[in-house]
């Protein structure tokens, strides 16, 4: 939808919003709308020129301020929000089915009941969400217990995989939250073991049990802002370049990726951040004669000694 | 849209709410303020008419729903209402807990393409009354990302119409175009699929949006085709995406506190004095291989002799690509410090 639809919209909607909310803060009123006081302002302004025909004082829509307050004194007949469009309706009924979906929801119920309000105030619009559908992962005990720890407020102490390294460790972590990303569960937490903000891919943790103290993250513990999904590269990390053949093109898609070039022979370079070389190292010899890594020096070097290595058992 | 423009669609709305009768365009002309013109000036009078179609077009796509008749049978000309009932979301009313749930629904879509929508509905929400909590979490929540041709795709969809994208497979050197009738867009696995009839094909197939390069465009009429009877669409990606079947079986031999990874998966690993013998269930022996040859001389395959073979020929491959240097360094530093654990 344009802007300028964007705008006529809130209008016809303002009237009714601020009907329900005699009295309401223009600030308090702006944050419900997202947008600024000064918009909201210049929005009132344009309403109050327009009304029925005749356009008299009795006629166009009225209004009284009262220090920073707002209420609406005569509605010239727009008393009521329009329908929800496709897209609204769309936008909601999924994403409450999403949230429907997630498995070990404290109050499914209520998602549930909104779900169905919602659908049926949507009428006609919801058509188009009718036509999606929607499945997170099973659920599974492990879920749960998590789940509860983080409702509780309790430390935990896990045991986790970390396929970069291939190891696996004990740690003590303060649960900040459960989210769900590209189809799989994490459990978002301050690890006291490394000092630093981690997500724990749910499938990877071995053992979880609940600890007898508080979950405490420092203040420094900020949420991950996961715009771009989970794995966030970062500059310092390692650059490693490959030649992509066609059968491992799929790894464009898996991992993100820096830079991405088509060379003559039909091989894609790909520049790609790794976590650590040693899991670069694995990625390339699992993906056999498909992929060859052309930098770092001593990547080639490591994978060519673990390759003669591994051969010597079989000779 | 300028502003003069925004106050004459706002008073045309309140106008056409109010009348029970139809308003012809000359009607509305003489009525609502910016549309005043000599109707007997041909060229005053063409640029009313594109200036109403516009604003009608406008109301359109705002989903303001127009009404068209005529007001009485000795009338020619069709006149325009708006019926109030066809206006105006029903009522809602939801519980503290619903209008929280619906809140936090609508932030999921903060990352992703349906963010406006989102927003403007909760908008249409909060004006019947519904007072939506915009700080309630539920210490368990979703991140939904999605590609900007969800809405059209679920759009034709719902309409029965097909459409036509180019779509490129990583496999492909460049994309091709596909026609489809799609019957529905699914999640599976945080990703999103389109399925459908392929026209060209003639057959179900399904396609990953994130692999759709630009618009998808709708083409042939509306309501032209049934959608297919009993078909679960989620159980159709599954099936197309998901992993074969496994029905070998390799036992592996691994090095004592190595391959954390293997022992994981495995489906049961014993002691023993040169090493954990790992047994591991394998529908393809050169997938197997792949993942095995990660583990470098962790693991050593013991059998099948098709597993043993992938093994030791992609090693050979690999040992000959990278030749063997006269720098001794390649003894990979610790890892690097990393914000995520999710590999």
């Amino acid at each position: 939808m344009t802007a300028s639809v964007d705008r006529l919209s809130r209008l016809l909607n303002l009237v009714p919003y601020l009907l329900g909310r005699p009295g309401i803060r223009l600030s308090d009123a702006a944050a419900d709308l997202a947008v600024s006081e000064r918009q909201l302002r210049d929005d009132l302004e344009l309403l109050w020129v327009c009304g029925l025909p005749g356009y008299g004082p009795g006629d166009l829509i009225d209004m009284s301020f009262d220090g920073d307050t707002v209420t609406i004194t005569y509605d010239a007949g727009i008393d009521r929000p329009l329908r929800l469009t496709q897209d609204e309706a769309l936008a909601l009924i999924v994403a409450l089915r999403l949230l429907a979906e997630t498995p070990a929801l404290p109050n499914r119920g209520s998602v549930e009941r909104a779900l169905a309000k919602i659908e049926s105030a949507a009428g006609d619009a919801a058509d188009t969400a009718g036509r999606v559908a929607v499945r997170l992962p099973a659920n599974t005990d492990r879920l749960g217990r998590v789940q509860e720890a983080v409702r509780r407020g309790r430390a935990l102490r896990i045991t986790y995989y970390t396929a970069g390294r291939d190891e696996t460790t004990d740690r003590v972590v303060d649960p900040m939250r459960v989210l769900f990303a590209a189809g799989r569960a994490y459990l978002e937490a301050w690890c006291r073991r490394v000092e630093a903000v981690r997500l724990f891919r749910l499938d990877r943790i071995d053992a979880a049990s609940e600890l007898d103290e508080p979950a405490s993250p420092p203040p420094q513990a900020q949420p991950t802002r996961l715009p771009d999904g989970i794995f966030q590269p970062t500059p310092e990390l390692p650059l490693v370049t490959l030649l992509v053949g066609r059968d491992a093109r799929w790894i464009t898609e898996y991992y993100p990726c820096e830079n991405v070039v088509e060379e003559p022979d039909g091989r894609w370079r790909v520049s790609l951040r790794a976590s650590d070389l040693t899991w670069a190292r694995r990625l390339v010899l699992g993906l056999g004669p498909g992929v060859e890594a052309v930098a770092p020096g001593q990547l080639r070097d490591a994978i060519g000694a673990d390759a003669r290595a591994a051969l010597a058992a079989y000779r | 849209m300028s502003r003069s423009r925004t106050e004459r669609l706002v008073n045309l709305v309140i106008c056409l709410l109010a009348t029970r009768r139809f308003l012809t365009a000359a009607q509305i002309a003489q009525t609502v303020p910016g549309y005043e013109h000599n109707a007997a000036e041909p060229r005053e009078h063409e640029a009313f008419q594109r200036k109403f179609e516009r604003d009608k077009a406008e109301l359109r796509e705002l989903g303001v729903p127009l009404e068209t008749g005529t007001a009485s049978v000795f009338d020619t000309e069709p006149g325009y209402r708006i019926a109030r009932p066809a206006y105006a979301l029903p009522d809602v009313i939801l519980e503290p807990d619903e209008a929280a749930a619906v809140g936090i629904a609508a932030r999921l879509w903060q990352h992703a393409g349906l963010a406006s929508a989102a927003s403007s509905g909760l908008l249409k929400l909060r004006a019947a009354g519904v007072d939506v909590d915009s700080q309630a979490t539920l210490g368990i929540e979703p991140v939904v990302t999605v590609e900007p041709t969800f809405a059209p795709l679920t759009g034709a969809a719902a309409d029965r119409q097909a459409v036509t994208f180019e779509y490129r497979a990583p496999e492909a050197d460049a994309p091709t175009r596909r026609r489809l009738q799609p019957w529905g867009v699914v999640c599976w696995r945080g990703r999103w699929y389109v399925v459908g009839k392929d026209l060209d094909r003639d057959a179900p197939r399904c396609f990953r949006l994130s692999r759709i390069v630009g618009e998808v465009r709708r083409t042939g009429p509306a309501a032209a085709y049934q959608l297919p009877e009993g078909i679960d669409l989620i159980d159709y990606v599954a099936r197309w995406s998901g992993p074969p079947e496994h029905r070998g079986h390799a036992r592996v031999r691994l090095r004592h506190g190595r391959a954390a990874g293997i022992r994981r998966w495995a489906e049961r690993v014993t002691a023993h004095h040169d090493g954990d013998v790992a047994v591991l269930r394998y529908s393809d022996p050169d997938s197997l291989a792949g993942y095995l040859v990660g583990y470098g001389a962790d693991v050593v395959v013991l059998d099948p002799p098709e597993v043993c073979d992938a093994v030791v020929a992609l090693l050979e491959r690999t040992a000959a690509r990278y030749p063997e240097t006269t720098s001794a360094a390649t003894d990979l530093p610790a890892a690097p410090a990393w914000s995520g654990e999710s590999r």
